[in-house]
């Protein structure tokens, strides 16, 4: 009796984990079968076709593709310094009655909904856009401030994570040595924790690109490509949230797939570099 | 000047443009907290909790069909998640280890936690919504289930590897069944563990708008029927804030408001039970 209970429970468990696997792998297949018709009709072209035009069943995701390169390149240049800074500050510099209050606050921060960073990117930062630098607000600059801020808590907070790994042992004799704090922050924490520092910005950065509810509101859903940074753009995760519900054929459907699969391949292989190189088995929630 | 000088000099410019980063990021975080609580509050109202959607410029109208709606998803997919969860995570820190199978349920479920939710939503669209005709309910859960389930699977491995050895040796000694060991003893030594585990995967996929938008879809009024689109706090916050009328605009802050409190007070009473575990 209990012999067979006993099978029955680790064969389900181990069932349940594989099944796991099996789940990637058929959101890839399912993903790649959709795709087919697109693909087919489309081949390599697809990536490199500047023009997205439902109405003439006509799709080349390049749009799509350089609004996520850009955005989320803008992101970063805006999040890295930032975060940086706020890691110093919470790991370093802060004292030490602030560091858990404002550390926590960052990390409940970090759970917001991103919806809401796309709320308050529409309400309140589109207009100072729009007044500062021109434009209609709505726009790629936009949209990468927007993502900037909603990773920043993220990354500030995985960054500080990798920094609070150096041991003090190691600081404290760099102090005794004289060094000044940041002497101790570029010879000693930098160096000790760089691994997991550039870790977590490349993991930021596959979140960043797959973002969607955080730029959808800001971006516009423009394809075209423009490299004033002021004039409306999409990216992908755009596309697919505006157009998903609107598609009324089949080659548009299926090219809106081969645009999920492409996204999905994209991050995959982004959050596998920062996993597999950078952070052995660390902290990635 | 001298070497020390011009160190110290650095040091302090380094510092300040520091502390000033983290000012300015801190500052802009608290800005967006700012304008969701002084909106939220102000949008704020029994009517809210009462009434249904209506078209724009009815008095009447609330957020009760998304609240309802909400729930419904996110209850289902949680029901699927955290058995299906916990059971995964169970085989990989009791039977399986660091044997190569283990380790890459644990790989994938790490990237699955980062990977873009929407693609989620795309899969379940071509799974559940095509094949059914229409967006329902029950796709909506299922995307939030696949998403939660690599949260829930990867803290219950570690909570349960946390448990002592000791203490499954004690019962194995007894003469307990592996089955039962786990059940009643290393579950129980990991309750505070996994509840925050699950706390943070409720919080985490509530949040969700992404895998929504073309899953569950969305709905004006109030529907408790899972095989029919049901609307969402996410998704009608989406609709409602990139609509032109303000008393819309106005709902969709109200939602914002109780969705952000509600994912709030989810993880930090997470927190609060691991900090009451840490503390014994």
């Amino acid at each position: 009796m209990n012999n067979t209970l006993d099978k029955i429970f680790s064969n389900s468990t181990k069932l349940i984990a594989i099944g796991i696997l099996l789940l990637v792998a058929w959101i890839f297949t399912t993903l790649f079968q959709n795709s087919m018709t697109s693909i087919q009709t489309f081949g390599f072209d697809f990536i490199t076709e500047t023009k997205w035009a439902p109405n003439l069943e006509k799709f080349g995701a390049l749009p799509a593709i350089y609004g996520s390169v850009v955005s989320t390149f803008l992101a970063m240049i805006l999040a890295v310094p930032l975060a940086i800074g706020v890691a110093i500050f919470l790991s370093e510099l802060a004292p030490v009655k602030m560091k858990a209050p404002v550390g926590v606050s960052i990390e409940l921060l970090a759970a917001i909904p991103s919806v809401i960073y796309g709320m308050w990117g529409l309400f309140y930062f589109v207009p100072i856009v729009r007044e500062t630098v021109g434009g209609i607000g709505i726009s790629m600059l936009t949209a990468g401030i927007v993502l900037s801020i909603m990773i920043l808590p993220f990354m500030a907070a995985v960054t500080r994570d990798a920094m609070d790994t150096t041991p003090d042992i190691l600081k404290e004799s760099a102090y005794a040595l004289g060094g000044t704090k940041w002497d101790v922050i570029k010879d000693i924490v930098i160096p000790y924790a760089k691994a997991g520092i550039i870790g977590s910005f490349i993991l930021a950065l596959g979140r960043a690109i797959g973002e969607t509810m955080a730029v959808t509101f800001v971006m516009g859903n423009v394809h075209n490509i423009s490299l004033d940074l002021t004039a409306p753009a999409t990216s992908i995760p755009v596309t697919l949230a505006n157009e998903f519900t609107e598609a009324d054929s089949d080659i548009y459907y299926s090219s809106l797939f081969e645009l999920s699969l492409l996204l999905l391949i994209i991050s995959f292989t982004i959050i596998s570099v920062a996993k597999f190189y950078f952070l052995r088995r660390g902290r990635m929630a | 000047m001298t070497q020390t000088k011009k160190r110290i000099i650095i040091n302090k410019i380094i510092m300040t443009l520091s502390a000033l980063s983290a000012l300015l990021g801190i500052g802009f975080l608290l800005w967006i907290l700012t304008i969701l609580v002084t909106n939220g509050l102000d949008a704020l109202s029994l009517t809210i909790f009462t009434e249904e959607g209506s078209p724009p410029g009815y008095e009447d109208s609330g957020l009760k069909h998304a609240l309802i709606g909400q729930l419904y998803i996110v209850s289902y997919a949680t029901f699927f998640g955290v058995p299906l969860g916990v059971l995964a995570g169970t085989y990989l820190s009791e039977y399986a280890g660091k044997s190569k199978i283990a380790e890459s349920v644990r790989d994938i479920s790490d990237i699955m936690m980062s990977a873009p939710s929407i693609v989620i939503g795309a899969f379940v669209y071509a799974i559940v919504v095509a094949p059914m005709g229409h967006f329902s309910g029950w796709a909506g859960s299922i995307a939030l289930t696949i998403i939660m389930l690599p949260i829930i699977l990867r803290t219950t491995d570690d909570m349960l590897q946390l448990v002592p050895s000791t203490l499954r040796e004690a019962a194995f000694a007894l003469g307990a069944p592996k089955y039962k060991v786990i059940v009643q003893v290393v579950y129980r030594g990991a309750k505070a563990g996994i509840l925050t585990g699950i706390l943070l995967g409720v919080a985490r996929v509530a949040g969700e708008t992404a895998p929504l938008l073309f899953t569950s879809f969305n709905d004006n009024f109030l529907n408790t029927d899972m095989s029919e689109p049901m609307a969402s706090l996410t998704v009608t916050m989406y609709n409602y804030a990139t609509s032109p009328y303000e008393d819309w605009q106005k709902l969709g802050w109200a939602a914002a408001f109780i969705l952000s409190m509600f994912i709030l007070s989810l993880n930090i009473l997470g927190r609060l039970f691991i900090m009451k575990k840490k503390g014994k």
